[in-house]
């Protein structure tokens, strides 16, 4: 599709010389001077095009081809105002006198002039006066302008109101709001001229207004005109009817978000208002003589209404109607998406206008219920529900009405069983998002379903783990903490699983032969099924985890090398540092001490996909450090399974990273000034532990006689065991004495637990600084075990330090530099 | 509205060098952003230009990376097609949906819709508000148009050399960037003009 042709060509375009160029332009100036602009007029066009958009910076055009360009605009063909459009957007911007010839010369503005000044507007006063031109070309038609002349007007003035909404004064929004009611609920309901009846002969007698219909066939009987109408050809005013409603939610979103100040009189006329509207559905008749009478004099019909209430109750009317529309069964599938599209911007139409104006609730609750209670069963309206979770969302309160089986659905349903659509993820986990604080204090029981929102993240972690990012620390509470860090942990397998479900269902049962035939097979297995179920819950709160995990592990050992587990194990290191770091402000100690317990134990019960067991361990080491810093006490408080940990002297090889940090926090923390209650025996039994272990991995024969310790875990078991002794004297005398013999054998040569020499130096010249360090037991136990007021110092707070500093401080403010 | 429009390269493809990405066509609509934004005042247009291509080329590079994660992970192979089968190109196409942070490169958020058709990938850029099932159908209903009018299954270049066509293309069914509610009827009748445009 882009072959070696297309890569020359797009090289000649931007390798292009000045020379050349120039003969380029020159010839481009004769030809556009001729008379007819035939073929060769419209290549060049096309080529000079090319030439100036490949290229990052922007090349000059001669001031006469420019001239040329921009008379091309008001062009009858097409075609050239097309290019000329082009050419001029990757130019420099529009002189003051270029922009004079285009609104003298032009006329009426054309959609490609209008994109040209669009693009090429350099301050909020450009667009205000491409508004003003357009709007002037709304109120007075020139009769000669061509047919769909008015088309591109709302498109632009919603570019515009996306960009800077005050170019558009108070009286263009009256005037507009106006148009958009006639647009929207008084276009013509007989099909467009031009509209061939289908006959052979046709004369004056057989052409009689043809009705539109409806998209099943059925007649449009004294309805209006709607974007779910069709007919043969269209008028004017039916294709601004599409138009309109097009840019209806954004024109809503950008005027009538802000409440318009008004006094409380006023809002109880226009409540009033909508009480009595509910009691006569015809907007065209006058409200019912007895209720006149609560309501001013101003306000006594709809028509009356101002602009842009009267488009409010006109955008309700359409939704209301599109949603009636929207159960007929249409005749093709474009139409039947279109149904769909159209019931998701009518849902967020009328919520927007409920928000504006809250009596309308009570008015639409009535056809949203309904339209949920028709769709809601049907997955593949999926998408259509989430605006309607919305509405629900945001007046459900107000309504009284009870919302469970609307989160059921949306937090119980769509993901267990749409994980794998990618667009109703994005847009389930950007309602979330968007909604996030109203369900911490409305639906606190979202955070129940963290199982089943994982599974999106599981089976496409590229395309939302950005939205996790932002969902993560919401769904990390004291309660739902433990299992989450487990569900965590085992995403890819959670990732593995939803393959082997969707494969499952996909393959027949009796397949042979090709991948995943182990694990499909476990599977299916029912011996297995309540591993697989427990990966697959969708709510919290059955079990943190699950007894035979290993086993599960080991059934998904042959996932390990699946791109999208693969990719899942990526992300999950990201979230867990997140995990963590929200975890420390939401949980007390108990539940810290818990984590530790689980980190330990997960450090081995992990799936084994290269790379991801030692990013994970070196997430938990981090994290480790963090909370121990935070909180010293849970080192003696978890001193029985750290110690534990530590005595394991297989762990040095396979969980370095993990193990140097225990050691580390072992020896750091387990002292009496961090906990009450550590007692000698403690220490001594921490310490005889670790000293096993460092005789045992710095003996001459290694367990596999060809991995060695790492020098960091040496070099920290000593300062660890050197830490401990500190604290407990007695213990001096043996850090010491192993301390002098690793000296001597090292003098002797190379050991067989240290391969590099330069390694061995440093655990050399450790060793003996910690031994010269020991002979002194006080010094010792000031530098290895600092109290509290030298490692956190607060000089402002010491007797000593303070006064100084005040000084200085008062001296440096009051002298004049 | 939607923002822009792009057409650019997403798999590895021999006329260029490994995750190398180019972009064949892309339509920004409605003003620089950058002429709005109080910290970009003082780039002079010159600067805004080349910002803006760079924004473009971001995305390209962004979806770039989503199409070739997507195609591992579903483990599907590419068929070659040729010229004539572009309706089961788009029915094979892999589709999806990012999310672009504020700033990143846009101003504000914005939600990426992407299809991925052989070698080639489709993208519109859309303010998340925006309605994504009718953008959806709006960027299969351009991608056919394109991958038809401009014969892109072939080997050819005409999507550098007739880029015009899909300007008037954009200008009937994305009209500046604004989606529309098209039922069939309404669709055929702008199909038809845009056929008539390209026939000339």
């Amino acid at each position: 599709m882009y072959s070696h042709g297309s890569e020359s060509l797009m090289k000649q375009a931007r390798e292009i010389q000045e020379p050349e160029l120039q003969k380029f332009y020159s010839r481009l100036v004769k030809l556009l001077q001729g008379k007819e602009l035939g073929h060769e007029t419209v290549d060049s066009l096309q080529r000079l095009h090319l030439i100036l958009s490949a290229t990052k910076y922007t090349r000059t055009l001669p001031s006469e081809l420019r001239t040329r360009l921009l008379s091309l605009l008001s062009s009858p063909v097409e075609q050239l105002q097309v290019l000329s459009s082009a050419v001029l957007r990757e130019m420099s911007p529009l002189s003051g006198e270029e922009l004079n010839y285009i609104q003298e010369n032009v006329g009426h503005l054309n959609s490609h002039t209008a994109a040209l000044l669009l693009s090429k507007a350099g301050t909020r006063a450009d667009l205000s006066s491409v508004c003003v031109q357009l709007l002037r070309g709304l109120d007075n038609r020139p009769s000669e302008a061509p047919a769909h002349s008015l088309m591109h007007t709302l498109p632009v003035l919603n570019t515009i109101l996306t960009h800077s909404p005050e170019c558009l004064t108070e009286d263009h929004i009256t005037l507009l709001s106006k148009r958009l009611v006639d647009w929207l609920c008084y276009a013509s309901t007989v099909q467009g001229g031009g509209a061939s009846s289908g006959r052979f002969f046709t004369g004056p007698r057989s052409r009689q207004p043809v009705p539109i219909a409806e998209l099943d066939g059925s007649s449009v009987s004294g309805n209006f005109f709607t974007v779910l109408c069709v007919g043969q050809g269209f008028t004017e005013d039916q294709w601004m009817n599409v138009y309109s409603f097009s840019m209806l939610h954004h024109w809503l979103l950008t005027y009538h978000s802000v409440s318009i100040g008004n006094s409380t009189v006023e809002t109880a006329n226009r409540s009033q208002l909508s009480l009595s509207h509910s009691f006569s559905n015809d907007d065209r008749s006058e409200v019912d003589g007895s209720l006149v009478s609560m309501v001013s004099a101003t306000s006594s019909s709809s028509r009356l209404l101002p602009p842009k209430e009267r488009l409010r109750e006109k955008a309700f009317q359409y939704c209301q109607r599109i949603i009636e529309q929207s159960d007929r069964k249409a005749q093709k599938k474009t139409d039947t998406d279109l149904q769909k599209a159209c019931l998701v911007e009518a849902v967020c139409i009328l919520d927007c206008v409920c928000v504006e104006d809250a009596s309308l609730v009570f008015r639409t609750f009535p056809s949203i219920k309904g339209l949920f209670g028709r769709l809601s069963p049907d997955l593949s309206f999926a998408r259509v529900l989430l605006p309607i979770a919305q509405f629900y969302l945001n007046h459900g309160e107000m309504a009284a009405v009870d919302c469970e089986s609307v989160w059921k659905l949306v937090f119980g349903q769509f993901p267990a069983e749409l994980f794998n659509d990618p667009f109703l993820a994005h847009e389930l986990l950007r309602f979330l998002r968007l909604n996030l604080e109203k369900f911490q204090l409305g639906v606190p029981q979202y955070t129940h379903f963290f199982p089943n929102l994982l599974k999106f993240l599981a089976w496409d972690s590229p395309a939302v783990v950005d939205d996790f990012v932002d969902l993560l620390p919401s769904l990390v509470t004291p309660v739902t903490a433990v299992e989450l860090l487990h569900t965590l942990l085992d995403l890819p397998c959670l990732s593995a699983t939803l393959i082997l479900q969707l494969r499952s269902t996909c393959l027949p049962i009796s397949e042979q032969g090709g991948r995943g035939l182990l694990s499909l097979d476990a599977f299916r297995n029912p011996s297995f099924r309540g591993l697989f179920l427990f990966m697959l819950r969708g709510e919290a709160g059955s079990g943190d985890t699950i007894d035979r995990l290993s086993t599960l592990h080991d059934l998904l050992a042959e996932a390990a090398d699946w791109p999208r587990v693969v990719h899942c194990a990526q992300t999950v290191p990201v979230l867990l540092h997140i995990y963590f770091s929200t975890v420390v402000m939401v949980a007390d100690e108990k539940l810290l001490a818990h984590l530790i317990l689980v980190m330990l134990e997960r450090s081995s019960i992990l799936l084994k996909i290269p790379t991801y067991v030692k990013e994970i361990h070196r997430v938990f080491s981090c994290h480790l450090l963090r909370m121990c810093k935070l909180w010293p006490s849970l080192v003696v408080d978890q001193s029985h399974e750290l110690v534990e940990f530590a005595g394991i002297s297989g762990n040095v090889y396979s969980k370095e990273e993990l193990y140097t940090h225990v050691v580390w926090v072992l020896g750091e923390y387990l002292s009496v000034s961090c906990d009450s209650r550590c007692s000698v025996r403690l220490i001594t039994s921490c310490f005889e532990t670790l000293e096993a272990v460092l005789f045992e991995i710095t003996s001459s024969g290694t367990p596999d006689g060809t991995v060695c310790p790492a020098p960091r875990v040496i070099t920290t078991l000593m300062s660890a065991l050197a830490k401990l002794a500190s604290r407990s004297h007695d213990l001096i005398p043996r850090v010491s004495l192993f301390l002098s013999k690793l000296r001597t054998v090292t003098r002797s040569g190379s050991v067989a637990w240290c391969s590099d020499e330069e390694d061995l130096v440093a655990i050399v010249t450790r060793g003996e600084e910690l031994w010269s360090l020991l002979k002194a037991p006080g010094v010792a136990q000031s530098v290895l075990t600092p109290s509290h007021h030298i490692t956190t110092p607060q000089w402002h707070r010491d007797t000593n330090v303070a006064m100084p500093l005040q000084l200085r401080a008062l001296t440096s403010l009051t002298h004049p530099q | 509205m939607v923002r822009c429009f792009l057409i650019h390269t997403v798999c590895p493809i021999s006329a260029l060098s490994a995750g190398e990405c180019r972009v064949l066509y892309s339509r920004v609509f409605g003003p620089d952003e950058a002429v709005l934004s109080e910290e970009l005042q003082e780039l002079n247009p010159e600067e805004r230009r080349l910002l803006q291509k760079e924004k473009v080329a971001v995305v390209a590079r962004q979806v770039h990376s989503a199409v070739t994660l997507s195609r591992e992970a579903s483990g599907r192979q590419l068929v070659e097609m040729v010229p004539g089968e572009e309706v089961l190109a788009l029915q094979d196409a892999d589709s999806g949906v990012a999310r672009l942070r504020a700033g990143d490169p846009f101003n504000e958020e914005m939600s990426v819709l992407w299809l991925g058709v052989q070698s080639l990938g489709f993208t519109l850029v859309c303010e998340p508000h925006e309605n994504l099932l009718l953008a959806e159908g709006t960027l299969r209903n351009l991608t056919r148009h394109c991958l038809e009018h401009l014969h892109m299954l072939g080997p050819g270049s005409e999507v550098l050399l007739k880029s015009s066509r899909i300007d008037v293309l954009l200008s009937r069914l994305l009209p500046h960037g604004q989606l529309l509610f098209l039922n069939h009827r309404f669709a055929q009748s702008l199909e038809k003009e845009v056929a008539a445009y390209m026939a000339k």
